[in-house]
């Protein structure tokens, strides 16, 4: 190779590694720039008070978020009731069983679930649920979160499973055990990490969602009542706070947000340590 | 060609040469006229031959000769694969495997097999990989059962002195030799009839395989061996039949020291002499 080719492909090196450190540094920098300034607005007015009262009517100073907190965990844990079973054998089915042909199908319609805004799954849930039951529920939230992880748990869960290499499936097999218990014997075991990830990045995603609760949950003044009565979550009175006119309020979504934050990343880094050790 | 073939069915060719011609030896396996393909490429053509019992049958021929083909036609792995389909028939203790009712589960569990990569289970311990064949077969089952039929099976595969102080550890935490033990110390564990191997030494260092070849001599005496292997001074150190396989044909079936003395197939001569392959 020529001295100047050598010269230009050195720099060419370079200049690419800048790029791609400066894309990395941008990304890092916003997901600092949300968590700093949430955590700047939002820590201040965090206390015990904040997690162990329910909400004051306007005018009144204090309060805090014990029922809309306990509503979310009630929210993200029936959805992943629901969501669960149906998203991970659908997992199992995409990587382990389906034809080709049947497989690429569902694979598409995931795919077109997941894209579907999460506003129009809250009014699909309203139509199916809320209003033949003529009353906003935790039932009808639980069901539009659910539709909204299936896609994402069965996805993520097929993907981790295809990582499993096939020599693993055949010695299960010439050990005489059957399909189905090889797939959860060795198969599943060894994905596990990874099907754990996908879990745990749905339920990110739906402990945040605002919009299908908007339809379904409603909110609740009167605190956690039962499955099949409205009930508050923490996004939909950050939302409702937040757009408040009294300052207390929006301080007090501030908080909200900061604590869903630390629920969030409390869960990811709990359950990450957990199937670390249990890989191990 | 079909050497060594008695089947009446056929009603061709007297054997060109008869294995263990003392008249008691036992055939434990017989394969009759096998083909096999992967879609639409044909892997193994009309091979017949029959595998003497509690001897060792080495298989040897160049890449992508179909050894390895046969062979997992031998225990229904062959149909696993993408596209695999076979014809004709393997009779195990006279019955054919692929019986319309036989059920490959069955078979697998009778005719066992290690594969040239060591697929030691990584999520699970020593112990639990050489009691995954049985465990995985039951509904119900306590971790830490059948620890005298563990022991035994690592002890028949030359591993429990290395091991048996660290039962709970990850199979992936052992070197590549020493899982390749544990896959055979598990495929043991289930007591098939007959033990295949897929060049179970390929991914080996010189010492691990000296290891395995003495294994296999010392679990021949329980067990029916085949070994598919494409290093030939193995097959001549460890095998009592050597069939050599070219382009999916059996090319020639014979005892092992007369196949690499006297070959009679021009074919089989200047593979063993290094003329090609």
């Amino acid at each position: 190779m020529s001295e100047a080719g050598r010269v230009r492909r050195k720099w060419t090196n370079r200049i690419m590694l800048i790029l791609c450190g400066c894309a990395v540094g941008l990304c890092i920098l916003i997901l600092a720039l949300i968590v700093g300034y949430t955590v700047a607005k939002g820590a201040n007015y965090l206390n015990v008070d904040f997690l162990t009262h329910t909400s004051k009517p306007v005018g009144e100073i204090g309060g805090g978020m014990r029922d809309e907190i306990y509503g979310t965990f009630i929210l993200v844990g029936l959805a992943s009731v629901i969501a669960l079973p149906i998203g991970l054998m659908a997992g199992i089915y995409l990587a382990e069983f389906g034809s080709p042909a049947v497989a690429s199908v569902v694979r598409f319609i995931a795919d077109v679930l997941a894209g579907v805004p999460s506003i129009v799954v809250g009014v699909f849930a309203y139509a199916i649920l809320v209003r033949p039951m003529h009353t906003y529920s935790a039932l009808s939230a639980g069901v539009a979160l659910a539709i909204i992880m299936i896609p994402v748990v069965a996805r993520t869960a097929e993907e981790a499973m295809r990582l499993v290499p096939n020599s693993m499936r055949e010695a299960a097999l010439a050990l005489g055990i059957n399909r189905w218990r090889a797939v959860l014997g060795v198969v599943v075991p060894g994905a596990l990490t990874g099907i754990i990830t996908g879990i745990m990045l749905a339920v990110a995603r739906i402990a945040g969602e605002t919009a299908p609760l908007i339809f379904t949950a409603l909110g609740s003044a009167f605190g956690v009542q039962g499955l099949l009565q409205p009930i508050g979550a923490l996004p939909l009175q950050i939302y409702r706070y937040a757009l408040s006119p009294y300052p207390d309020w929006q301080q007090q979504a501030w908080a909200a947000a900061f604590l869903l934050m630390i629920l969030v990343l409390g869960i990811n880094i709990v359950v990450r340590s957990v199937s670390r050790r249990k890989s191990m | 060609m079909l050497y060594e073939l008695t089947n009446n069915t056929t009603g061709q060719a007297a054997p060109e040469r008869v294995i263990g011609a003392q008249g008691n030896t036992k055939y434990i396996l017989e394969v009759v006229k096998l083909s096999a393909w992967y879609g639409k490429a044909k892997a193994v053509n009309d091979i017949s031959m029959k595998i003497k019992a509690q001897a060792i049958t080495a298989l040897i021929g160049p890449s992508g000769c179909g050894k390895s083909t046969l062979i997992r036609c031998m225990n229904r792995m062959h149909e696993v694969s993408d596209g695999g389909k076979v014809s004709g028939q393997v009779l195990l203790d006279g019955s054919d495997i692929y019986g319309r009712e036989v059920d490959a589960v069955t078979i697998r569990r009778r005719i066992g097999m290690v594969f040239q990569k060591p697929t030691a289970f990584p999520t699970m311990s020593i112990f639990d990989n050489v009691a995954s064949g049985i465990n995985l077969t039951r509904l119900w089952y306590r971790k830490g059962e059948l620890q005298d039929l563990v022991v035994h099976s690592l002890k028949k595969a030359a591993l429990w002195e290395e091991v048996k102080n660290k039962l709970n550890r990850s199979g992936a935490s052992l070197s590549g030799g020493q899982q390749q033990r544990l896959c055979i110390a598990r495929a043991i564990a289930i007591e098939p009839e007959i033990l295949l191997m897929d060049e179970p030494c390929s991914a080996l260092d010189p010492i691990s395989t000296l290891k395995i070849e003495e294994l296999m001599l010392e679990i021949k005496k329980d067990y029916t061996v085949v070994i598919v292997t494409h290093n030939m001074q193995q097959a001549a150190r460890v095998s009592d039949c050597t069939g050599f396989l070219l382009l999916g044909e059996l090319i020639e079936f014979a005892p092992t020291k007369e196949l690499f003395s006297v070959p009679h197939d021009k074919r089989t001569e200047d593979y063993i002499t290094g003329r090609f392959g």
